[in-house]
């Protein structure tokens, strides 16, 4: 709670005092200015942005603040992460607390549009969903009549759930929280029948239950939830990083490129490829970076396809199956838009 | 020296050296600077805010809310009602829980004070160690501890604790049963309104009696008949008349949870034991420095004039007590309502979790959200104070 006054009032102190010229337009010289980047992140959830027992930051949101890095810095660990709760992240970002908000936030019309935010990147595409303890029998979201469910405020989840149960005519009591932190654990107390968030949030919330057998996912998907990566309106070249660290990465996969191989493929005569790793032509410095910006990303962190399988794919305990998030090639929406 | 000083005759002043003038001029000063920042900061705001293309104005409070809230003293849906609805029902939770807590804190604080001043001293030591563990502890802590670890392991509703004439306790909350008024339920209300007129009427005569007479009357008893006697004397009249003006719905167990009656969150009661008891201690500790600032020869006096320890208590230590109680007595009252707030850190709908917190989150305004919210809280506290020191004048020591 302290967390979100602090962030709050820094907000509004940012916002009243410093001066709009400086804000806009200069994220990316201001980083290299101070050497490092400040990455919004959430306050732990697994597969997506999560401290590990070393207390290095993991997980797919992650990954893309530590692309970004690299292709600043060459580095990907020249980073301060900020742990956010849903209801203090726009606001951190607004008043420049962090440089990019990868915190598996859904972008929406008014986010975009009257939050003075962008979000240039999809990085996952996601659907609300809802788990319940086994034992209450209950196999579909349409047998909730009645149920109690835990959310958390300030989400697109807590008004999609008010939609899907109006709709559905059907009678339900909320119970919101601060973070999801102290949802889960209302809802594995037992104060709710229900925890709804994110399909992926709830794969990786059911890992931290205290017996994790005990719950099920049910199979109704209530929403659409493209989570993408944020930065401030007004500043597009800081934008168009964002956009071109998530498409590199994404037509890395496409054509084969991975952390492993490459350095081999630099050599590639396949003009994508030299395109894209730098050995033709001048994009990086296009958007203020080198040319060879998305072969550091690769080098560093890999392509769109390792991270995913790393970080909540079959390579982590999440498990999850690619579905909408594959290449375009294999029946996903991921498409990598051509670099040249 | 003296002799020095009362022979220098006054220097000739000039106006640049005029106290007066000076002190109004660095006044005049201050006041300008102050309003100069206010109004660069304000505009500073505005033209950041335009700047970075985010939504500025009130008029977000029309906007349909599209969220639930668990507790709404008001009727409230996400289909219906508007941010603004969302923010009575937020400012109608915090006040609900605030004027509860204050009367709980009053009396349970009030009982302890004494306590710690009994000759008892078992009484005493169980007062003592409740004040310095409940006012040392932070209540942020001690609100989890309520919510998480008391209210927490309550049993699921399937297997609610039966506690008999329609009462349940499970981790939803503690269930009752739920009043119906039939349309001549009116009689009682009104019925209980002449009991209470009744009674103050009775208890100025009653005053006036012993001032001038020194009869005493049985003010206490005739309270009670007149309160409580009379309404229930309207329901017997009424229910005997078949027409029975009352009648209850009782929770019932449903696929999920208990179904019908009245339903208290243990959110709700997470925060208010919180609130009561923390706060509690810090009145104990007000009411214990007021009664010790009554000097002994007072209840010296009172016992030679032959009043039992109940009375000189109730008569002649408290009634002065209350002039150094009243003061900070509001302090605790404004505390108790601000520390409301904490209510964000387990769920329950006050003010900064529903407005602070959601609404803040889904319509992005934060400086007309924040400035809201700072002002509500300075009025509640400035009506509390209000209030406290209009009672104060009327304790306060007459001087003759």
């Amino acid at each position: 709670m302290k967390k979100a006054i602090v962030s709050i009032a820094f907000g509004l102190t940012a916002s009243l005092l410093v001066a709009g010229s400086a804000s806009a337009q200069a994220t990316l010289a201001s980083v290299k200015q101070k050497g490092y980047l400040t990455c919004g992140s959430n306050t732990g959830l697994a597969g997506f942005g999560l401290p590990d027992a070393q207390g290095n930051w993991t997980g797919l949101d992650v990954e893309f603040c530590r692309a970004m890095s690299a292709a600043i810095f060459d580095d990907p660990t020249k980073i301060r992460f900020i742990p956010l709760a849903a209801k203090d992240r726009f606001t951190a970002l607004q008043s420049g607390e962090v440089d990019v908000l990868a915190r598996n936030s859904t972008v929406t019309m008014s986010r975009d549009t009257q939050l003075g935010l962008d979000f240039p990147a999809i990085n996952y595409f996601d659907g609300q969903g809802f788990m319940v303890r086994k034992k209450l029998g209950v196999s579909s979201a349409k047998e909730l009549n009645g149920a109690s469910i835990c959310t958390q405020q300030g989400t697109t989840t807590e008004l999609n759930l008010a939609d899907y149960f109006r709709a559905n005519n059907m009678k339900y009591e909320v119970v919101a929280f601060a973070t999801s932190d102290e949802t889960f654990k209302a809802y594995d107390a037992g104060r709710c029948d229900a925890f709804t968030t994110d399909a992926s949030g709830l794969y990786a919330e059911r890992l931290r239950a205290s017996n994790p057998d005990d719950h099920i996912v049910l199979p109704e998907i209530i929403s659409k939830e493209p989570l993408a990566v944020a930065v401030r309106h007004g500043d597009n070249q800081w934008g168009d990083i964002v956009r071109w660290t998530h498409n590199a990465m994404l037509n890395a996969e496409e054509l084969g490129v991975t952390k492993a191989n490459v350095d081999q493929m630099k050599g590639s005569d396949n003009p994508e490829i030299k395109r894209l790793l730098g050995s033709e032509g001048k994009f990086g410095e296009a958007v203020g970076l080198t040319n060879d910006w998305a072969y550091r990303i690769i080098k560093h962190v890999g392509n769109y396809g390792e991270s995913f399988e790393r970080n909540v794919g079959e390579g982590s305990k999440l498990k999850i199956k690619r579905g909408l998030n594959a290449q375009w090639t294999k029946g996903g929406l991921q498409y990598g838009i051509p670099i040249r | 020296m003296q002799t020095a000083i009362s022979q220098a005759s006054p220097p000739k002043k000039s106006f640049l050296y005029d106290p007066r003038v000076r002190g109004i001029f660095y006044q005049v000063l201050l006041v300008c600077v102050v309003a100069y920042l206010f109004y660069m900061a304000a505009s500073n705001a505005i033209e950041n805010l335009r700047r970075a293309k985010i939504a500025s104005g009130f008029g977000f409070l029309e906007n349909t809310a599209g969220f639930d809230i668990s507790q709404t003293l008001i009727t409230f849906s996400a289909a219906g009602s508007t941010y603004g609805d969302a923010f009575v029902v937020g400012l109608l939770n915090t006040l609900l829980v605030s004027a509860i807590g204050i009367v709980f804190a009053t009396l349970l604080g009030f009982t302890v004070g004494i306590a710690r001043l009994s000759t008892n001293w078992m009484v005493a030591k169980v007062a003592m160690v409740y004040v310095e563990l409940l006012r040392n502890i932070p209540l942020l802590l001690q609100l989890l501890f309520w919510y998480i670890a008391v209210l927490g392991p309550l049993p699921q509703p399937r297997d609610s604790y039966v506690m008999g004439a329609g009462f349940f306790l499970n981790s939803r909350g503690l269930f009752m049963p739920r009043p119906i008024y039939a349309s001549d339920a009116w009689v009682i209300g009104a019925a209980f309104a002449i009991g209470v007129v009744g009674t103050i009427v009775f208890r100025r005569w009653a005053k006036k009696q012993q001032e001038s007479t020194g009869r005493q009357y049985p003010v206490g008893l005739a309270t009670i008949g007149l309160v409580l006697g009379l309404p229930i004397a309207a329901w017997l009249v009424l229910a005997l008349a078949n027409a029975n003006p009352v009648s209850f719905d009782l929770p019932v167990k449903g696929t999920f949870n208990l179904r019908g009656g009245m339903q208290i969150l243990p959110e709700f009661v997470a925060l208010l034991v919180g609130l009561v008891t923390y706060t509690a201690a810090f009145i104990a500790e007000v009411v214990r420095a007021g009664i010790l600032a009554v000097s002994k020869g007072q209840t010296e006096a009172a016992g030679s004039l032959g009043l039992k320890p109940g009375q000189t208590l109730r008569l002649v230590v408290i009634p002065q007590a209350m002039r150094v109680i009243i003061p900070p007595l509001t302090s605790q009252y404004l505390n108790l309502t601000k520390n409301s707030s904490l209510a964000v850190a387990i769920g329950y709908p006050d003010l900064v979790q529903v407005f602070m917190g959601t609404v803040l989150n889904q319509t992005g305004q934060a400086i007309e959200v924040v400035t809201i919210t700072m002002g509500v809280y300075l009025t509640i506290s400035l009506v509390t104070s209000f209030v406290m020191n209009i009672y104060n004048r009327r304790v306060a020591i007459v001087e003759r």
